[in-house]
């Protein structure tokens, strides 16, 4: 064994251990490196640098997810009885399990390959992922949301044997514009949310045009909490034949690597992305991408995988080299050359190759019977294609660089040595405040709605989708903007799979962290409820559709905000049996937490995001968001209650306390499938869902999707308040109650719509009208407003951003 | 007999799929071939009557948007390009098509490949992709007279801002019937005269920025959930339109 740069290790102390942890960035513990310790004691060497380097790679959080896999010692604190429970490996017994038990045949593959696959028909299948990239957008966001879009559409061309990206879907969480709005210390060299935002669409623009993936879908959500650390979501939907997913690497095969070369771009991105943001990180941990070189690799991997050449392939990732050999070669063993690695300058140590994370490279296992095809197709397309070693059966990872050996490591101590987590957990069941509002309370309800439709959270992101090419490809049917003009917004985004078929997909997401404030499991069922319904509202059907979890939290090694995140996972697995709607795949980005300048650490605000993707047997068949036609009723699905915490209007009014949205999952389901019958009978003309704002946002926005007005006439209509602080007609339109939509329906198909839903889940509002003004009352008139005012209020921020 | 076409790709192109579709629905047999094979043996291109350029971002649109492809098919495929235009096949760019079309000097046409007019950066500064209403001109482009006067499509560009060397070469465009298309009465990119296409003086090499390929179905408009729209899509028309000349030559 060659020591180039030997490591003193097996004799050092707790303190030693330790600090060559922190001083490597290998982001280890004490438990993980005595293990390793222990490992090199028993086979007597040091290790060397490449090996250390691997190993902290490998059993990074980033790739590991060691909490959600570790032993998690629970306490729930109800009504003062502590209740307590150890999970060993939380998302097997939560978001997996559910999965497991709801067996549902349309699964192609689950939570094992780079995304999870359903089933579109009986010859495809859909391969969906979401992945997050939230640390390098902190520190550098242009090329940071750039890479972090490359990297899930990488991901898709990494499943089974190679995926065609068909869509993209991105969302954001940033810190509320304008000064003063980070009320967490004052963290040093922290980007304004302002330029973040920014340069982060900016990436994902540049990007995702070049690779001529429509980015159709995503959200924005301002938050102070994301102040010092942005969340950055990128998600990709790919087309793959339903007999191309299985992968398998066999003894012999040549492993191959193609696309981008190797610099020392985005060294130790994996450990980093691990750790704690302060001040001094670099930039230089982020790496540079170069669409035009993935989109070349992307042709060649189409190609291939038409012609049956290749038994393997993923994608170089966090880890580089390290982590896709690594993968591909777990259950085999591989022998690497790195001097065959192209690089892009000289200079670079051997464990700097085999870990850098430069971008657009993949890495594929090829029989050599098909290597002369396979590089006549890199030569056509203009791609770099190199042979770095092959696939063993020796179960050992054997890396030379110029005929020296560099690291021999055992694959299973690599895999499975290492140590598992144990981590404390503790919930206090929140006390409810009742809902507070400063006296005299005097706001005028269509002042409220004017402010909630500014909102950013609320108002039209027409900047940022403009920017996106969401046309290519020529799939979309439901676009995100809808109505005369494209001038209202949709719940959902629905794509023809095949452009000579009227088969399709819908995709929605749900994200809300000011319920996780209250209680993280109200959150995560609002989340998959706000997804469903999204779906539900362009003609989805629960009952052909999947969802993903992306948890991004804060410090998890404090018990509060871990026992959050055991509360969310609970729900998780709660919603998606009572739904019936399985997860394939998800994510988690954990320790999103930053340092200010006087040492102080802070998390971000507990977030899951919540992904949907359903079948669509007709694409013609589909819903938009915006009124048809003067003189149809307007009728409200769903029940409203005083939900007012968390919401919006408490938000922008300055309310405390309220209850948090509930789910009520059994009815919920009943409601979402009554929906989607009668829509999928053509029944109903429009339909949005409520979410942030209400009743009073959603119906502007088909106002101003149709350019039309409404009328509506709350007189009938019951909320049962708590207290009386706040007139009922208010709490009415702006509560955020779970599970409701508005639809329009034309007069002679009311009754037959109304006969389908329980009494208390169908209310007749009133009616659209020519005149384009909205005009709400009560027993008395409340408010009447001009769909133009609506609309600029709505149409504000954006217009502030272009 | 169907009319072959031939989509031209190189790295960076992105539209080539639904340019293809369009291309089969209406009545062609396309094909895409990478430019390293077609540069293999240049005189395939005499096997087809339509010569597409797709919309992308050919090799990442660095330099200017089409400048690279531009070059090459200026430096490696320029006297069968202008063989094939004598015949008077057709020749399509869209988009970043367009842009090459204009850099290679092949539109509005100049006999010593000279560039005469160019897509400069929207007055807006960034990327726009939204749906415009646009009017057809009478002009040379004869086999265009099916479409509709007033319709929309789609853009989706950076670079978009259609100029002109000067004002002669403005006028003679005008004049000569090679202003194809216009954006009205929204004028999206700030393009002098709001032009959106334009035609070589036999009509026969065309390029407009918006996407007809992606607007093969009444479901791709995003008004069709609220409108009856009957009958044959715009963009369907104009694939159809070129089909049907293709055949004639």
């Amino acid at each position: 064994m060659k020591e180039t740069t030997p490591i003193e290790f097996t004799s050092l102390n707790e303190e030693g251990l330790l600090n060559l942890s922190k001083e490597r960035l290998l982001s280890l513990s004490l438990p993980e490196m005595k293990a390793i310790q222990e490992y090199y004691q028993k086979i007597s060497r040091e290790p060397t640098d490449i090996e250390m380097e691997t190993i902290a790679q490998t059993w990074s959080e980033h790739c590991k997810h060691k909490t959600f896999k570790g032993k998690i010692d629970y306490t729930e604190i109800r009504s003062g009885r502590h209740y307590r429970k150890v999970y060993d490996g939380l998302l097997n017994e939560t978001v997996i399990q559910a999965t497991q038990e709801l067996s549902k045949r349309f699964c192609l593959s689950v939570f094992e390959d780079n995304a999870g696959i359903i089933a579109l028909d009986k010859k495809w299948g859909v391969a969906f992922k979401v992945e997050t990239h939230n640390h390098p957008s902190a520190l550098e966001p242009y090329g940071g949301a750039g890479t972090g879009i490359g990297g899930v559409i990488r991901d898709i061309l990494g499943v089974g044997l190679g995926a065609k990206p068909i869509a993209n879907s991105d969302v954001f969480c940033v810190g509320e514009f304008g000064p003063d709005k980070n009320s967490f210390g004052s963290a040093a060299n922290i980007l304004p949310p302002e330029r973040i935002l920014t340069r982060v669409i900016d990436g994902v623009r540049d990007y995702g045009n070049r690779m001529g993936i429509p980015t159709c879908n995503g959200a924005v959500f301002f938050h102070k909490g994301y102040y010092a650390n942005p969340l950055v979501f990128c998600g990709t939907v790919g087309l793959i034949p339903r007999d191309k997913i299985k992968k398998k690497v066999t003894s012999g095969e040549l492993i191959v690597s193609i696309g981008g070369k190797t610099g020392r771009d985005g060294i130790h991105g994996a450990t980093f992305s691990s750790a704690a943001l302060e001040e001094n990180l670099s930039s230089s941990l982020v790496q540079i991408g170069d669409a035009i070189v993935e989109k070349k690799a992307m042709e060649v991997i189409l190609r291939a995988q038409k012609e049956n050449l290749v038994s393997a392939i993923t994608d170089c990732g966090a880890g580089g080299y390290s982590s896709a050999v690594g993968e591909l070669a777990s259950s085999s063993g591989a022998k690497v050359y790195l001097e065959k690695v192209p690089l892009k300058y000289v200079g670079l140590e051997p464990w700097e190759i085999w870990l850098s994370e430069s971008q657009e490279r993949m890495v594929l296992s090829l029989p050599k019977e098909n290597l002369e095809r396979f590089q006549e197709i890199c030569q056509s397309e203009d791609v770099d294609c190199s042979i770095l070693g092959e696939f063993t059966n020796t179960g050992r990872l054997e890396l030379f660089y110029l005929g020296q050996i560099y690291c021999d490591l055992d694959l299973k101590f690599l895999h499975d040595g290492i140590p598992r987590v144990y981590k404390k957990a503790l919930w206090r069941e929140p006390e409810v405040e009742p809902l507070s509002v400063e006296f005299p309370h005097q706001a005028q309800t269509g002042d409220i709605l004017k402010k909630l439709l500014a909102h950013p959270n609320i108002a039209s992101k027409r900047w940022v989708i403009h920017q996106y090419d969401h046309e290519v490809q020529g799939r979309s049917i439901v676009k995100p903007f809808t109505g005369l003009e494209q001038s209202g917004p949709n719940d959902a985004t629905v794509l023809k799979t095949h452009l000579d078929s009227w088969r399709g997909i819908a995709l929605s997401n749900g994200i809300n962290p000011l319920y996780g404030e209250i209680d993280p499991y109200w959150m995560a069922a609002n989340n998959i409820d706000e997804a469903l319904r999204n779906l539900v509202a362009v003609g989805g059907s629960i009952d052909a559709c999947a969802i993903l979890d992306n948890f991004c939290w804060g410090d998890v090694n404090d018990p509060e905000i871990m026992g959050g995140l055991v509360r969310a996972s609970l729900a998780c697995y709660d919603f998606s049996k009572i739904f019936g709607v399985p997860f394939i795949s998800g994510k988690d980005s954990l320790n999103n937490t930053w340092k200010d300048r006087e040492g102080n650490l802070f998390s971000i605000p507990a977030t899951l995001l919540i992904s949907a993707i359903g079948i669509i047997k007709d694409v013609r068949r589909a819903v938009t968001a915006d009124f048809k036609g003067a003189g149809n009723w307007i009728a409200l699905i769903g029940k409203t209650k005083e939900e007012m915490g968390g919401s919006h209007a408490a938000y922008v009014q300055g309310w405390e306390g309220g209850q948090v949205p509930k789910v009520e999952g059994k009815s919920a389901k009943n409601l979402m499938r009554t929906l989607s019958r009668a829509m999928a009978q053509g029944r109903v003309r429009s339909c949005h869902d409520l979410s942030e704002g209400g009743l009073g946002v959603t119906i502007s926005e088909m106002c101003i999707g149709g350019g039309l007005g409404a009328k509506i006439d709350l007189s009938h209509c019951q909320v049962c308040p708590s207290q009386m602080q706040v007139p009922w007609e208010q709490l009415f339109l702006f509560s955020e109650s779970s599970t409701r939509w508005l639809i329009e329906l034309e007069p002679k198909k009311v009754n037959g719509v109304k006969k389908l839903f329980p009494a208390d889940s169908f209310l007749l509002l009133g009616r659209v009208s020519k005149e384009p003004v909205l005009e709400v009352k009560s027993k008395q008139p409340l408010f009447k407003l001009k769909v133009q005012e609506l609309k600029k209020n709505w149409e504000s921020f954006s217009r502030s951003q272009e | 007999m169907s009319a072959r076409a031939l989509i031209l790709k190189a790295a960076g192109t992105n539209c080539d799929g639904e340019t293809a579709h369009a291309l089969k629905i209406s009545g062609a047999k396309p094909d895409t071939l990478p430019l390293n094979e077609i540069l293999k043996n240049p005189a395939q291109i005499f096997n087809y009557s339509i010569l597409v350029v797709p919309g992308g971002f050919s090799y990442g649109d660095d330099i200017a948007a089409g400048r690279i492809l531009a070059n090459e098919l200026k430096y490696k495929l320029g006297d069968t390009l202008r063989k094939f235009v004598e015949d008077k096949k057709l020749v399509i760019g869209i988009c970043n098509g367009f842009q090459v079309l204009t850099k290679a000097g092949l539109l509005p046409e100049d006999s010593n490949f000279e560039q005469t007019v160019t897509l400069a950066q929207n007055i807006s500064g960034r990327f726009q992709c939204e749906w415009v209403a646009m009017k057809k001109e009478k002009s040379k482009a004869r086999w265009l007279e099916d479409l509709p006067k007033n319709f929309e499509l789609p853009i989706a560009h950076g670079e978009g801002y259609f100029v002109t060397k000067d004002r002669k070469t403005l006028n003679a465009l005008e004049k000569n019937g090679q202003v194809i298309f216009r954006y009205a009465p929204k004028n999206p990119n700030g393009s002098m005269r709001a032009i959106a296409g334009i035609c070589n003086k036999n009509g026969n090499v065309i390029g407009m920025m918006p996407h007809p390929e992606r607007f093969v179905t009444q479901y791709q408009h995003p008004e069709w959930s609220r409108r009856k729209m009957e009958g044959d899509s715009v963009g369907l028309l104009f694939w159809k339109a070129a089909v049907h000349y293709a055949k004639g030559v």
